[in-house]
């Protein structure tokens, strides 16, 4: 009953009721959405990457090569020697490792030259293992597998010849003796994967014969010269490595840190990620607070509109309260008007951030490669509602209270 | 078992701060059943009165006995309750809750009150709205906002909300003072048909002497009160 008047009381004030269930709902749009970004962006990022207990690298910081290494995001500074890899490869601790050499591109879209231990035993989001959508893996030296974010964007097809680039984006140096076939392409697995084009350690070695000192050859060899017998790959960027047993991991860490013919970096990256999400939560801090502040306000702005109406509204106080309301009735129907406002307002604000979050995902992951996942409802967004219905209930006390006073002192008299 | 007095006040003395008190009724009776014509000049203590009878406002001494019922011994919501369920109150103007529509406006009191919702002559509170708009003569769609009726509408979409399910008692503050002489008439004749209808006792206030020869009692302020503004 009192109920029903609160909502019909606001609806008879749409524009003021709606302007307010707006503002407060904008704030919860972006409270929430900054917090579930922020633990999308986690979830998405810590999916990437499963199964793989080390990352090893040159000696270096551990975030640039988490980064570089699964992520794609900067570059390599150095390379550790192939046989380096070889020997951490047969270390009886370890149950397989994937090599990563990187450092060409194509169209944008990062080169990642690997071996078949990458399709064999690279995991993603728990237990999700890499699959050819179409075609096989590649053996030939020219041979090459897409993403399936770059088959998709740029239209490629197997048996498509691609030209690749020395270095990133924008390179004037081209591979244009090499033209690679594409013999394959991945399923979609919405992680970083997606975006990058695989070829073999001896194909990249093939496209850079000649150009130990950086630049090309004079007398380029056409690719069709090359065969697998005259290269040997002496240097990769990075490898992944799954230990036989958990306890094996930190000791192995040890023991590659410590490496004494050549100067070595081991990471956990799930330890590594933590880093990053530490580096990122002053930024959340921020942002949280700026949205709390846009909350006070939408807050603010319902509090002004309820209260500026009270004196309009002394005469209908005074007619319910002749047809025998209470006026502790009439406090519940303005305590009702805030707490509905309110309560509206977080939910359509809740509702559109995981409208947006939905929306913006796929772009997200294609233009800048951070991998969102859709996240469920947070204990943290749950608050977020709590703290945002609770505040408004309160605020609705002051007039509320100065409506129950009404009642009870301008009985008859009002308007 | 009807009280023979619908209203009774013996030395009821009111005023918003003790020493100064607004309204002195020595004596005030309404009979059961009687249409009362409640005379005062503005500014006359009329309003609180009212206050005092509804039970909006209590004596600070004195006696206010309302429906059989002692006022000054009663809790404040036994008194909204009374009210609510046994009293119709029709105000000078502007009776209406302006975001509800002509229908919700006259069922408000059938959904407050278990006793209005009882007492209704049709089978539902909708049909007896409908019935109720219809013996007014009003010409309204009943799903109709209140703001865009004309004032004599709203007193007599007024009139329906005050009458339905038959309350004792019906006080009606001023009701015709925003309508024409020529209204005032009819207002007035449909006012008495519903109220002898429902068997309600009628108390009507106004400062308009010329409609006090319809009515079967006339009261002045000045007579029964002896605090003068």
């Amino acid at each position: 009953m009192i109920l029903q008047l609160a909502f019909r009381s606001l609806w008879s004030r749409k524009f003021t009721s709606g302007l307010t269930i707006f503002s407060i709902a904008l704030s919860m749009l972006l409270l929430v959405g900054v917090d579930r970004i922020r633990k999308g962006t986690q979830v998405g990022f810590e999916g990437t990457l499963s199964q793989t207990d080390l990352i090893v690298g040159p000696r270096g910081g551990s975030l640039p090569l988490l980064l570089y290494a699964v992520f794609h995001i900067g570059t390599a500074n150095n390379n550790i020697s192939y046989a380096t890899y070889q020997h951490f490869a047969h270390h009886p601790a370890v149950l397989w490792t994937i090599p990563i050499s990187m450092g060409d591109s194509h169209r944008g879209f990062r080169v990642v030259a690997t071996d078949d231990n990458f399709y064999e035993h690279y995991r993603y989001r728990g237990d999700h293992a890499l699959e050819l959508a179409q075609g096989a893996r590649p053996e030939g030296i020219f041979d090459a597998v897409l993403g399936s974010t770059v088959a998709a964007q740029l239209h490629y097809h197997v048996g498509q010849k691609i030209i690749l680039s020395h270095g990133l984006e924008g390179s004037f140096l081209k591979h244009t003796a090499d033209p690679y076939t594409v013999v394959g392409i991945l399923k979609h697995t919405a992680t970083p994967v997606d975006r990058a084009i695989y070829v073999t350690l001896l194909g990249d070695e093939a496209m850079h014969l000649g150009w130990e000192h950086g630049a090309p050859p004079l007398t380029s060899i056409p690719g069709s010269q090359i065969h697998a017998s005259d290269l040997h790959v002496s240097e990769i960027s990075a490898f992944l490595l799954r230990t036989k047993s958990r306890i094996g991991t930190l000791f192995l860490q040890r023991e590659i840190n410590t490496y004494k013919p050549e100067p070595l970096t081991a990471i956990i990256p799930a330890l590594t990620l933590e880093d990053l999400w530490s580096v990122l939560s002053a930024a959340d801090v921020a942002l949280t607070l700026v949205s709390g502040a846009v909350l006070v306000v939408g807050l603010l702005v319902m509090l002004t509109a309820l209260y500026t109406a009270l004196n309009e509204r002394r005469r209908e106080i005074a007619i319910l309260r002749t047809l025998g309301l209470h006026a502790r009735q009439i406090f519940t129907l303005f305590i009702l008007e805030s707490t509905l406002i309110s309560a509206l307002g977080a939910i359509i604000g809740v509702a559109a951030a995981y409208a947006v979050l939905f929306l913006v995902r796929v772009p997200v992951e294609n233009n800048y490669g951070i991998p969102l996942a859709m996240v469920g409802i947070s204990a943290r967004v749950v608050y977020y509602v709590i703290a945002a219905v609770g505040a408004g209930t309160l605020l609705g006390f002051i007039p509320a209270i100065r409506a129950y006073r009404n009642a009870l002192v301008d009985g008859l008299n009002a308007g | 078992m009807e009280p023979a007095e619908a209203i009774h006040l013996q030395n009821a003395v009111f005023g918003y701060d003790r020493r100064n008190p607004v309204l002195h009724v020595e004596e005030l009776v309404v009979k059961t059943g009687k249409r009362v014509f409640l005379y005062g000049p503005s500014g006359s203590g009329k309003t609180t009165l009212l206050g005092l009878i509804t039970g909006i406002l209590q004596p600070q001494s004195g006696s206010c006995q309302v429906l059989g019922k002692e006022m000054t011994r009663m809790s404040m919501s036994a008194r909204d309750q009374l009210r609510g369920s046994e009293i119709g109150y029709i105000f000078q103007s502007l009776n209406l809750i302006p975001y509800l529509t002509v229908q919700q406006n006259v069922a408000l009191p059938c959904h407050i009150h278990a006793r209005r919702r009882k007492n209704i002559v049709a089978p539902t509170v909708d049909k007896e709205v409908e019935r109720l708009i219809n013996r007014l003569e009003l010409d309204t769609h009943l799903d109709r906002g209140v703001k865009k009726l004309s004032t004599g509408q709203q007193q007599r979409v007024a009139i329906a909300r005050a009458i339905i399910g038959k309350p004792s008692l019906v006080i009606a503050d001023e009701p015709t003072s925003s309508l024409d002489t020529d209204r005032q008439q009819a207002f007035l004749e449909l006012l008495f048909e519903v109220c002898e209808e429902a068997k309600a006792t009628l108390v009507f206030v106004s400062h308009d002497k010329s409609l006090m020869t319809r009515f079967d009692e006339q009261i002045a302020l000045s007579e029964v009160s002896r605090v003068s503004a």
